[in-house]
């Protein structure tokens, strides 16, 4: 990794740096890209193969119910907890930068809400839902693999992905509920700290965040967390079900699941802005 | 009848089966052995369609794998039942419900229906009262009889078992043994089953096959393995100081 940057660096500092070295840089990538190239491409035959050959209805609603309350439910608290104090943080933030007295205190209202609505309810939350479910989907799935559960559906005749991640996919439809409380919570959060901590009146709070409200930045949130809920559900999903090796490898695929998780939502968050607002 | 014809697997660059033929009985208990990292394992998920090999054939009862259409392949999945290595119960599950499994997802029975072919299987695989716990509740021989009772829940006309007493102690591995070839005498099952263990070999040792590097060395039964002088095979079924002695001893009583 190190020497791909200095590499990389050097191909930029120098131009005189020879077409030896250009090639050898090349090279040197190809197999790395041709590693997530291969990865995309097994990702997606997995995606295609969930939503295949189902599995009986009557079982499947169970599953589904089973995972609403594992990774919605579940997920709430720590959810209502972050939300509150981010909230809070953002409204103090706002009110200790603002030092110009022709800066209306209204302003830490409106501050809060854009904030928690365009970017900590569904980014930032979705992130903590990267660490707090994802681990949870790599290390269930990953451990069925290594004690060979997996196989064991297979050779049922279970298509065991059906089995495994739809009903994820479909609890993971849940989520922009989970988004919607966190706004909700956020603002609160914000609300309290401003008011309480006596940075601004409840009066001035309110009215901005009833300032130049745009419906569709809600609409906006949410679009993202139904796109969130769907990597959150997958990613990790991908990388427990195709995992080699025993409980060690469980942990490790873990930690790979969450970057990664993280990484796409990341560059998601920054597509979908750029597609929606932009 | 199982009836494998040349078969080749490998994984990249490493050829683990280097094309084996063989063919398994109906109503016996056919063992593969072969020392650990052989591809036992990898034989044995061959012959369950959970690994395509590269080449040569597997045939069930006439139906060639390959030949079958994927509803084909559904049936005759439905036809197989496995005991994996480490019992791969499912944790999530009790006892009864992970027996009941393939019945619930697999069959249009009614709930008592179901429960009563559970219970008659747990009782077949001398499991009682245990059906509310969980697989981590359970020691070693326990979950062993409920994969068993998992494996013939759905009457299967095939049976793999990947070394069914491995982490058991010698009685409980013989009882689970004995247990298996009954099983597969009471319902005229094609058995196969993957193991290391010596006293399994002579045990319920009705047909053996001893791959080595990829190849099959030597197949025969276990009176024959007694008498083999196939020097491979004689080094791993002697391979501790007892069972040298039982067969110096053998040799000079014969001589
Ligand atoms: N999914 C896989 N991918 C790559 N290599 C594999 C895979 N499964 C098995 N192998 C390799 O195939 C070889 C045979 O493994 P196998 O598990 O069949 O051994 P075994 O005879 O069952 O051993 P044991 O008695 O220890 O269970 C090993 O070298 C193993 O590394
Ligand atoms: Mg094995």
């Amino acid at each position: 990794m190190f020497s791909k940057i200095t590499n990389y660096t050097l191909l930029i500092l120098n131009p005189g740096y020879n077409k030896v070295n250009i090639v050898i840089f090349t090279a040197r990538s190809v197999p790395l890209l041709m590693n997530y190239v291969s990865s995309i491409g097994s990702y997606s035959i997995m995606i295609r193969e969930v939503f295949k050959k189902p599995t009986k209805w009557p079982i499947m609603k169970s599953l589904i119910l089973k995972e609403i309350d594992e990774l919605i439910y579940g997920s709430m608290g720590i959810i209502i907890f972050i939300s509150f104090f981010i909230g809070g943080v953002v409204a103090i933030q706002t009110a200790l930068n603002i030092s110009n007295p022709l800066i209306p205190r209204n302003l830490i209202g409106f501050a809060t809400r854009q904030s928690v609505i365009l970017e900590f309810a569904p980014t930032f939350t979705s992130i903590i839902m990267a660490g707090k479910v994802g681990s949870y989907i790599t290390s269930s799935i990953g451990t069925m693999r290594v004690t060979e559960q997996i196989d064991a559906l297979e050779v049922m005749g279970v298509n065991s992905l059906n089995y495994l991640v739809f009903p994820k996919i479909i609890a993971m439809f849940f989520y922009p509920f989970v988004v919607a409380i966190a706004m909700y919570i956020g603002i609160l959060g914000g609300w309290i700290a401003g008011v309480f901590g006596g940075f601004s009146s409840s009066a001035d709070f309110v009215e901005g965040l009833q300032l130049d409200f745009t419906p569709f930045h809600v609409t906006y949130s949410f679009i993202k967390s139904v796109v969130f809920a769907f990597v959150i559900a997958t990613v990790p999903s991908y990388h427990g079900y195709y995992m080699k090796g025993g409980a060690l490898e469980v942990g490790k695929a873990s930690t790979t699941a969450f970057v990664w998780t993280s990484v796409v939502i990341i560059i998601l968050n920054y597509i979908l802005t750029q597609l929606l607002l932009g | 009848m199982i009836e494998v014809n040349n078969l080749h697997k490998s994984f990249g660059d490493h050829h683990v089966l280097k094309g084996i033929s063989a063919t398994f009985e109906k109503g016996k208990t056919n063992l593969i052995i072969g020392q650990s990292g052989s591809g036992k394992t990898v034989f044995l998920k061959c012959l369950l369609g959970l690994f395509e090999p590269e080449q040569g054939t597997i045939s069930y009862d006439g139906r060639v794998y390959s030949e079958l259409e994927p509803r084909e392949r559904r049936d005759l999945r439905q036809e197989m039942g496995m005991v994996f290595q480490g019992s791969a119960l499912f944790d999530s599950m009790t006892v009864e419900g992970n027996v009941m499994f393939p019945l619930d997802m697999f069959t249009k029975q009614s709930k008592s229906e179901m429960l009563d072919r559970v219970n008659f299987v747990l009782k077949r695989v001398n499991l009682v009262n245990s059906n509310q716990k969980f697989p981590s509740e359970l020691s070693g021989g326990m979950k062993k009889r409920v994969a068993i009772a998992r494996a013939i829940v759905m009457n299967p006309k095939y049976l793999f078992c990947d070394e069914p007493n491995s982490g058991l102690d010698p009685k409980t591995a013989i009882l689970i043994d004995n247990l298996i070839q009954e099983i597969t005498r009471e319902y005229d099952i094609t058995t196969v089953i993957n193991s290391h263990d010596m006293n399994s070999v002579m045990e319920i040792g009705e047909k053996i096959i001893f791959l080595k590097d990829g190849f099959k060395e030597w197949e025969g039964s276990n009176m024959e393995i007694f008498k083999t002088d196939n020097e491979a095979v004689t080094n791993f079924v002697y391979s501790s100081e007892l069972f040298k002695k039982v067969r110096q001893m053998y040799l000079e009583e014969r001589n």
